[in-house]
């Protein structure tokens, strides 16, 4: 039996990957933050204040599903979904942006910073800031505040600065370096809410740490539903909030297969996809040694996703750790399989995933239709498509 | 004796504060940085830094990660830096410091990078994303090619921690001198005298004093209180500035200008 809870090391390594590459200024405040961490995260006042702000303010838990229609229309196995989508502002990234809202508070700095791909990351800080009275400036690629201008919108709305990023491709990544940037600048009085769970130690540990909450309602309930733990686990992998939140609580279960679904894009060749595990090489970016999508001289390369939230061309360490030990395997699909996995569930189950979770219903769609009807497939359902109506009507929408 | 420390020897001796103008390989172009790097040793450098572009240099401000960019549409690969160092090194004696991101590095192999360095004719290597303490397996491959891997202090960092960094450095410590990326400012920060007091304390290794350093005038403020420092941003905002055929001339007039304040 793999053993992960002792994950990360002292010095924030998953075996080979993690750790934490960052410039000189910015080690005082990862140690105050891991500091503060430790102290506050088994506090019992702590625990409470933020399973109260889970329960009442975000909606959990979020139910498991029998998406029985689905299933039956595939024809094997029974697929389950974990509702991440409703919970308050339509994805799993309000349990961390939760848990690190009140780290940010104790820390007393009054100012958040964040960085957001597909949005849902910085809808859910500038929330979580309104609702505890922070300041709030998300960075986010140009590329990403045009496809997903509704939820830059939402940021606004929600009183935080959205600043729109130039650099480099013009997408997360680059929204990362900016924050980064920021954090070196104004790190005495800013507390930096990292989305995802890479980053330099310990924001992998402590994005897992706030988003194990899925796995522990999910494991819960599929056994309540089902009867027993489920055969397959399906999350979509980027960073790896979503997925490591989930997998967290069945990495014990040796006979759970976990499946992480990276993003196809429009095809394997470079620049085209961003599956990071099944085609990236060891390497550091954003203070975190893990794998990459690299040129051979070490220089990162642009991806592409048609989700947003797809596009970036790394994983987190913990991820690149359990691929590296063979505790979980990785399939990648692309844009078009996504766009039909997102029609699919709409039409038999009335549910419009985010293009993000639509890979990894496409996944779980797959896999299904190749097992027998006894099987379960537990699916994070990690987002709802809102956001992403515009890309999806115009791409069904050419379909006729 | 490693030429970094023959300079702080010899500046020492003169009451100087150690020069140090950056240059980016491959910028402004791939045939003109060694042109640029050599004008800055005629006006007065007493070391160069000599950075190595990379996608996505989170310590670095915009002016920096201009050139950089430039450079890596130019098509720069490392081996034009360790080309770049062996042609300044056949023109002059004064340190040379090449400076990169670890993973372009790390793709490469530390050993590796440190033998072509070294061979080329560097003395040291500064990675700004590496900490001392994850930094034993490229230490020990410069340390092997006899190249001092530069250690970093920030206004943030703790004395104690000041110490552990101070107690293994060599060659110099890069004083970063306000919490912040690479970028000219107008005036220096107050906190700077008390903080380069600190690292002196924490450590008898020189101290050279980078990010936001411009004007002659911010030199002056620095004698008695650092050992030496770097200048970047400054010099590249004005080539950016100057007309192709002048950013050289103009950029070592503003290197001339600081020598004399050193």
């Amino acid at each position: 039996m793999l053993e992960t809870r002792a994950l990360p090391d002292a010095s924030g390594y998953y075996g080979p990957f993690g750790g934490r590459y960052v410039p000189e200024t910015l080690v005082a405040a990862l140690d105050e933050l891991e500091a503060s961490f430790q102290r506050h995260h088994r506090d019992p006042a702590f625990v409470a204040e933020l399973e109260n702000l889970l329960h009442f303010y975000a909606g959990r838990p979020t139910p498991t599903y029998h998406a029985a229609r689905l299933s039956e229309q595939l024809g094997g196995a029974q697929v389950y979904l974990k509702r991440e989508d409703l919970a308050h502002t339509g994805a799993h990234k309000i349990n961390n942006a939760l848990g690190q809202g009140l780290l940010a508070r104790v820390s007393g700095k009054r100012r958040v910073i964040a960085e957001t791909g597909a949005g849902q990351h910085g809808v859910a800080s500038a929330t979580v800031c309104a609702m505890l009275g922070l300041d709030c400036v998300v960075y986010m690629g140009e590329e990403d505040v045009h496809r997903q201008a509704l939820n830059v919108a939402r940021m606004r709305t929600l009183g935080a600065e959205v600043i729109s990023v130039t650099s480099g491709t013009r997408t997360l990544k680059d929204a990362i370096n900016e924050a980064l940037r920021d954090w070196v600048t104004n790190v005495e009085n800013t507390f930096y809410l990292f989305g995802s769970a890479t980053g330099p130690h310990p924001y992998p540990k402590i994005v897992r740490e706030f988003q194990r909450v899925i796995g522990r309602e999910a494991r819960a309930q599929i056994q309540q539903l089902s009867g027993g733990l489920p055969d397959t686990v399906v999350a979509c992998v980027n960073g790896g909030s979503n997925a490591i939140g989930i997998f967290s609580a069945f990495i014990e279960d040796p006979d759970v297969a976990l499946i992480g679904v990276e993003a196809g894009g429009r095809g394997g060749e470079q620049g085209e996809h961003a599956a990071t595990v099944e085609s990236g090489t060891p390497g550091i970016l954003h203070g975190a040694r893990s794998l990459l999508l690299q040129d051979e001289g070490g220089q990162i390369i642009g991806t592409h996703s048609i989700a947003a939230g797809l596009d970036y061309p790394g994983v987190g360490p913990e991820l690149a750790y359990l691929h590296h030990v063979g505790r979980t395997e990785f399939a990648t699909f692309g844009d078009a399989d996504a766009l039909d996995a997102l029609e699919l569930l709409a039409r038999t189950e009335g549910i419009i995933p985010a293009l993000e979770s639509a890979h990894a219903v496409a996944g779980a769609i797959r896999m299904a239709s190749e097992t027998s009807s006894d099987r379960v497939i537990l699916v994070n359902l990690s987002g709802r498509g809102d956001k992403d109506m515009e890309t999806i009507a115009a791409q069904l929408g050419t379909r006729g | 004796m490693n030429r970094i420390d023959a300079s702080f020897r010899s500046a020492e001796a003169e009451s100087r504060l150690v020069l140090a103008p950056y240059v980016t390989v491959g910028y402004p172009t791939r045939e003109s940085a060694v042109e640029l790097a050599l004008a800055y040793v005629e006006a007065g450098a007493d070391m160069l830094e000599i950075g190595m572009p990379f996608s996505d240099p989170i310590a670095d401000g915009p002016t920096v990660q201009l050139a950089s960019q430039i450079a890596l549409e130019g098509g720069v690969w490392l081996e034009d830096a360790f080309n770049m160092i062996e042609r300044i090194r056949s023109q002059t004696d004064i340190p040379l410091v090449p400076m990169g991101y670890v993973n372009p590095f790390m793709q490469f192999g530390f050993d590796s990078l440190a033998r072509e360095i070294s061979a080329a004719g560097a003395d040291g290597l500064i990675v700004p994303d590496v900490l001392p303490e994850h930094a034993d397996d490229i230490e020990a491959a410069n340390a092997e090619h006899g190249l001092y891997l530069i250690r970093f202090a920030a206004p943030t960092t703790p004395r104690q921690r000041l110490r552990q960094v101070g107690s293994g450095a060599k060659g110099f410590i890069y004083c970063v001198s306000v919490t912040g990326v690479t970028g000219s400012r107008a005036r220096l920060a107050d906190d700077l005298p008390a903080y380069l007091a600190r690292v002196g304390e924490a450590t008898s290794v020189p101290r050279m004093v980078g990010f936001g350093i411009s004007k002659p005038e911010h030199l002056r403020t620095l004698h008695g209180r650092a050992e030496g420092a770097i200048v970047a941003s400054a010099l590249i905002d004005i080539v950016q500035a100057s007309p192709p055929s002048e950013g050289i001339e103009a950029a070592a007039a503003h290197v001339r200008n600081l020598a004399a304040a050193a």
